[in-house]
């Protein structure tokens, strides 16, 4: 693909990059690491700014800092929040300079969680009205501060490119120039956002804010930290589910060079070292016997045994409309079920945490998706008052859901209140793979009839663990995981009658989270999966098949139709090539996807090409998107190749990248993203790509071989079986 | 051990255990943070750095067996031709998501085009197959990796 054509086209060529590399280009995030004696200040204290909201500081020198309320962990939000205020601002963007904000839920909440969370494809989506709000704010205040200053009516000022004037008069004057004067305005009621058409940022495929240090080794993620007189420590936690430390004898470790100090909590053991690797060869070194406690006789087999059982009990209706018990008395029946693996999240930065203890304070440096719940959990572990514990954000090196979690600055904070001085507590790969908070195994049963070539009755019943009960409980209502059904009720397909159900299985002692594409990644996969079998069933191609019941949703069947031509869709292919289609309303946004894939007669999966055409809305960073659904697309498609975790005697078997396997560059597929043009309210794009991928991949398979994959990762040894469905 | 390497072009003189991993040494000893860790068994390429302009993983490679060669990071991967070309390339064709595996692909594709000018498609995967980016950069790696190698020296 031609992506060099396609985002160097226009704007971009305007870049702030065409000096070289980053020359004269300004991007000071706040700087996460600091001298430990230097006084804390808050990114966003105003003092002697203008400072109209939480997000915009304007000194008189005319430097404006945006306060950036959701993380960076590499979707590209850092450069769209930046966007998005600067468009409404009317700031000079070459010139913006970004902070990680503080934890601070009431300046800095995500409004659709009232929680400082970056997280469900929703930071645009959530803050798109907020921050026009801001911007447009700021820059009315600023307009008024001029119109005063100059006795015109506001009305007769415009701005842009961090200026305001007055083109009657011809007079100028900036921002900084205008920042005292400004502070003392009172911010409008109700101020008017710009008419899209007037966008001058928004929509053009700007370079990335971040990218300049990434390519040169200057960006600080929490692995990263440095402080002075720093210790490092690394970690080993009972291997078995909920066990404890027993006997620890550390008479070798003790002798290791660079060992300073070995620290026995009652689930975790942390060898503290002058470096890394003093720290390692200590923990490898120590002998320690667990108390591996109840959970040690658990195992996957178990686990599927159970979820079996109870996928087949009825569950708390989601939704029903129409007659479904009629419904499924009409028409040709299908019915079959669809599982999921566990999955770890392996973000490429291992779980981390850097933590100064004193007794009277806590510094932690560390790159987070929930900013206010580590802090909030880290003074509980330091047993200080919340005010007391500072935390630093840090860019994030892969986040995916993992980092929706503060357990690694829990325990780091238990480590570092027994060490004198900062600590950098750094799991290894094992660890980080044997200790996640893992993508729960699901189970969805699905029943359907076929009349006249459409569905006319849907039965779908997804079963597994309700994240939402222990993450967010008050949102879990009525034993219904409004995240384990999402994408199964607001299907796009219009079908008369009805009907999802929920049935809540957690699995013994497996901690369950959040992973990249949430509920939706469970569900569009059965769904997408369950359509190319009916389309099979009803004698139809599997996008006319589609296409026929998705009339009420005209932005998904443009996008079908876009995918349809560009992928080539119905033309002649090699044999054993096929490809596979899915749709998916995810997210708020409307995605259509064509995997083309090659299978071997052992059954092994060689990926050709992926076409994808999206409705996304308004594309804040239309290079963004496609970039999102590039990664995306490969971040599913290699959990649908290679992704399980599996359990045995209580312990996770898969340990680091050799059996914990990544999709990598030889095998990645050519992908054409096309960005369909959109004036709708923006949608979320990180987990699109996640989702859309597996089923895809699924149906190519199934359009190559014949074979109906029910289960993921896929089954090589069925695949070459050939066993049909 | 008192040990003395040439990084950067610059004689750096430490105290390390000799079986010390090398990304140790930069990263925790020598505050080089550019150069990360992702598995500490040569799988994933995030460590990866040149000794003696080669790619190295430098998670597996003990600190004295580097010797007298000298060792590039991707601090100053930039101060070559070739390293700033890929730097450019990573920059025009916007690579980097999350960033964390870059360091990495470009000290790999920095070696890859110092050996091979015009890699082609097979080229770029035998360099850069050791190196995972979990955010699924590939496609804009490849290509970066080819408008590089499209751009003349400058």
């Amino acid at each position: 693909m031609a992506i060099s054509q396609k985002i160097s086209d226009g704007f971009s060529r305007r870049s702030m990059l065409t000096g070289g590399l980053a020359s004269g280009f300004l991007l000071a995030f706040h700087l996460p690491v600091r001298a430990v004696n230097e006084p804390n200040q808050p990114p966003d204290d105003p003092n002697g700014k203008f400072a109209p909201n939480a997000f915009i500081r304007i000194d008189h020198a005319g430097k404006t800092t945006l306060v950036m309320p959701q993380v960076e962990m590499g979707q590209g939000v850092y450069t769209a929040v930046a966007m998005i205020l600067a468009e409404e601002l009317d700031a000079d963007f070459a010139q913006v300079t970004l902070e990680h904000a503080p934890p601070n839920d009431k300046l800095y909440g995500n409004p659709t969680f009232g929680l400082q969370v970056t997280g469900n494809s929703n930071s645009i989506r959530a803050f798109w009205k907020p921050l026009r709000d801001a911007g447009a704010g700021a820059r009315a205040m600023l307009v008024q501060a001029a119109a005063q200053q100059w006795r015109v009516e506001p009305v007769s000022c415009s701005t842009s490119g961090s200026q305001v004037t007055h083109a009657d008069s011809g007079r100028k004057l900036s921002y900084g120039e205008l920042a005292a004067a400004a502070s003392s305005q009172t911010p409008p009621k109700d101020v008017a956002l710009k008419d899209p058409k007037d966008f001058v940022l928004i929509g053009k495929p700007l370079k990335r804010l971040d990218t300049p240090e990434k390519v040169n080794g200057k960006a600080v993620y929490g692995i990263d930290a440095m402080l002075p007189d720093m210790k490092f420590a690394t970690v080993a936690v009972c291997p078995v589910f909920g066990g404890k430390v027993g006997k620890v004898d550390d008479s070798a470790a003790k002798k290791i060079p660079g060992v300073q100090k070995i620290v026995v909590l009652d689930d975790v053991v942390a060898v503290v070292g002058d470096h890394m690797w003093a720290a390692k060869k200590g923990l490898d070194a120590l002998v320690i016997d667990w108390d591996e406690g109840p959970n040690a006789r658990i195992s996957s087999k178990d686990i599927w045994q159970d979820l079996r059982a109870a996928s087949e009990k009825d569950g708390a209706v989601a939704k029903s409309t129409g007659d479904i018990a009629k419904g499924l008395a009409t028409g040709e029946k299908l019915e079959a079920s669809y599982e999921l693996p566990f999955l770890a999240h392996a973000t490429m930065e291992p779980l981390n945490a850097t933590v100064h203890f004193k007794p009277d304070s806590c510094e932690i440096w560390t790159g987070t998706q929930i900013m206010t719940r580590v802090q909030s959990a880290a003074a509980k572990a330091a047993g200080l008052p919340l005010d007391k514990v500072i935390v630093n954000q840090h860019l994030i090196g892969g986040g995916f859901g993992r980092r929706l979690e503060p357990d690694m600055v829990v325990a780091a904070v238990r480590i570092a209140k027994q060490v004198d001085g900062p600590v950098k507590v750094v799991w290894t790969r094992e660890e980080d793979i044997r200790h996640d908070v893992y993508r729960p195994v699901y189970r969805d049963t699905i029943a359907a009839t076929l009349s006249g070539g459409k569905i006319v009755s849907w039965k779908y019943r997804v079963a597994g663990s309700a994240i939402i009960a222990r993450w967010l409980p008050p949102a879990f209502q009525k034993g219904i995981d409004i995240d384990a059904i999402d994408s199964a009720v607001d299907m796009p397909y219009d079908i008369p009658n009805f009907h999802v159900e929920y049935v809540r299985a957690e699995p013994p002692a497996v901690p369950t989270g959040f992973w990249r594409g949430v509920g939706p990644n469970n569900n569009v996969f059965a769904i997408e999966s369950f359509m190319d079998e009916l389309a099979r069933k009803a004698g139809k191609d599997p996008i006319d098949f589609r296409r026929a019941m998705l009339g009420k949703n005209p932005r998904l069947l443009a996008a079908l139709d876009l995918v349809a031509e560009k992928s080539n869709w119905g033309q002649p292919l090699p044999a054993r090539v096929g490809r596979g289609v899915s749709v998916q309303p995810s997210f708020g946004s409307f995605i259509a996807t064509v995997v083309e894939a090659e299978i071997d007669e052992q059954g092994e999966v060689h990926l050709r090409r992926v076409s994808c055409a999206v409705d996304t809305g308004i594309a804040v960073n239309p290079d963004t998107i496609m970039a999102q659904l590039e990664g995306g697309l490969i971040f599913g498609l290699t959990a649908a190749l290679y992704g399980e975790i599996t359990i045995e005697k209580g312990r996770v078997q898969q340990s680091n990248f050799h059996d914990y396997r990544m999709l990598r560059i030889d095998q990645a597929p050519k992908i054409e993203v096309h960005v369909i043009k959109s004036g709708e309210a923006p949608g979320g794009i990180g987990e699109t790509g996640v989702t859309a991928g597996p089923p895809a991949l699924r149906n190519a398979i199934y359009a190559a071989t014949g074979v109906a994959l029910r289960r993921l990762p896929i089954d090589r040894a069925l695949i070459a079986a050939g066993k049909k469905a | 051990m008192a040990t003395t390497l040439t990084i950067n072009g610059e004689q750096k003189s430490f105290d390390a255990p000799a079986d010390m991993p090398l990304l140790w040494v930069l990263r925790d000893v020598l505050g080089l943070t550019g150069t990360k860790f992702g598995c500490g068994i040569a799988q994933c390429g995030a460590c990866t750095v040149h000794i003696d302009g080669k790619p190295v993983r430098s998670c597996v490679l003990p600190v004295s067996a580097v010797r007298d060669r000298p060792v590039t990071t991707v601090e100053s991967v930039g101060a070559s031709p070739v390293g700033a070309k890929v730097q450019k390339a990573w920059l025009d064709l916007e690579v980097v998501q999350c960033g964390y595996c870059q360091s990495g692909q470009i000290m790999s594709a920095a070696a890859l085009l110092a050996a091979t000018p015009n890699p082609d498609d097979s080229d770029i995967d035998a360099a850069m197959a050791g190196n995972i980016c979990r955010c699924g950069t590939y496609v804009r790696i490849r290509a970066a990796i080819k408008h590089a190698a499209s751009q003349r020296q400058s």
